[in-house]
């Protein structure tokens, strides 16, 4: 994927110490349905993609929508998937994109191709 | 009005025009109503909280009418500025694209929680932002999202076919053109930094920040020098 080698931006929000992946890292969203609220949209779970920036270290969102304080922080990335990979029936050119924010716990690494 | 005492009772232009049939009222002294029925629940908890929040000192009647105030007024059209601004200096445009909310604050605007990540179109990149969980839009710069912006619609198609999405508002890309889709669905913010137009050279940057409507920074369409 030709986009994929530019350089990417590296926010300078909260640095996360300690973060698990690296841009470039090649992931895979996991495939999990937990109950509760949660910012990985369905429609991302188990695909693969590629990390585009680490936003910074955020309180949990899992937990703050329920009145905790979110803490310990988890590190919140951005990663880059192809059209093509997430909608099977994507009807555009194969270099188009599409990126969200992905938190750590929600990664694995993925070591094959997408 | 410019001149005299507003006239409650004066006929304004009616705005369109049509036959006999009817579809509502014409009657220009009509009741303005909000909605038919007892208030919604959420707006019952949101008067509770109010009063509330009013009662233990924490916010002002005051404070909450600036708000709302600041949200119409302002906040819509700072975006404009800080975009128009990004087009006249490189380096500002450099300090944006590293940190949104930096750069934001360097110009006089602060955007409180929110982080913000500028996209920039170029000619082979066009940008374009959603939410496809609820409607998190960068309200600082831009004021309430629209309502097509909050549209399940709009949530759930330009995910998967953004370039017939971006067709219905008149934007065409070309093929070779790589379109990215930003699903802003956690905790960041995004604003596109569109192109500048061929034309607009020398122009002021309360000009170009005329060209830089919501939807050109949301990416749903890009900005036009003609005619401006």
């Amino acid at each position: 994927m030709r986009r994929q080698t530019e350089p990417a931006t590296r926010s300078s929000y909260a640095p996360a110490p300690g973060h698990r992946f690296n841009v470039g890292d090649r992931v895979r969203i996991r495939q999990a349905f937990p109950p509760g609220h949660r910012r990985t949209p369905y429609y991302i779970r188990g695909k693969r993609g590629v990390i585009e920036r680490i936003c910074g270290a955020f309180p949990n969102p899992e937990e703050l929508a329920y009145g905790f304080d979110g803490e310990p922080a988890k590190v919140l990335y951005r990663v880059r998937f192809l059209q093509g990979h997430v909608w099977p029936g994507y009807r555009g050119p194969a270099h188009d994109v599409i990126e969200m924010e992905i938190y750590e716990h929600w990664l694995e690494p993925d070591g094959d191709k997408p | 009005m410019s001149s005299g005492p507003f006239d409650y009772y004066a006929k304004r232009p009616h705005g369109h025009d049509h036959g006999d049939a009817h579809g509502h009222d014409h009657d220009d002294h009509a009741p303005v109503e909000d909605r038919e029925g007892p208030p919604s629940e959420f707006e019952i908890m949101s008067r509770a909280m109010q009063e509330l929040l009013e009662a233990k000192g924490v916010v002002t009647a005051e404070e909450i009418r600036r708000r709302i105030e600041l949200f119409e007024e302002d906040f819509p059209y700072r975006g404009g500025r800080v975009i128009a601004h990004a087009w006249t200096d490189p380096a500002f445009r450099q300090r944006l694209l590293a940190d949104g909310r930096a750069a934001c604050a360097e110009f006089g605007i602060e955007l409180e929680a929110e982080r913000l990540i500028a996209v920039e179109n170029t000619p082979s990149v066009h940008n374009v932002i959603v939410c496809t969980l609820c409607s998190c839009y960068p309200r600082a710069l831009l004021g309430m999202p629209p309502t097509w912006y909050k549209s399940r619609n709009y949530r759930s198609r330009v995910v998967f076919e953004p370039r017939a999405v971006l067709r219905e508002f008149g934007t065409v890309l070309p093929e070779d053109v790589t379109l990215r889709v930003h699903d802003s669905n956690a905790d960041m913010r995004y604003v596109v930094i569109p192109m500048r137009p061929q034309g607009t050279e020398g122009w002021s940057e309360e000009r170009l920040a005329g060209l830089l409507t919501r939807d050109t920074l949301v990416g749903v369409t890009v900005p036009k020098a003609e005619g401006k």
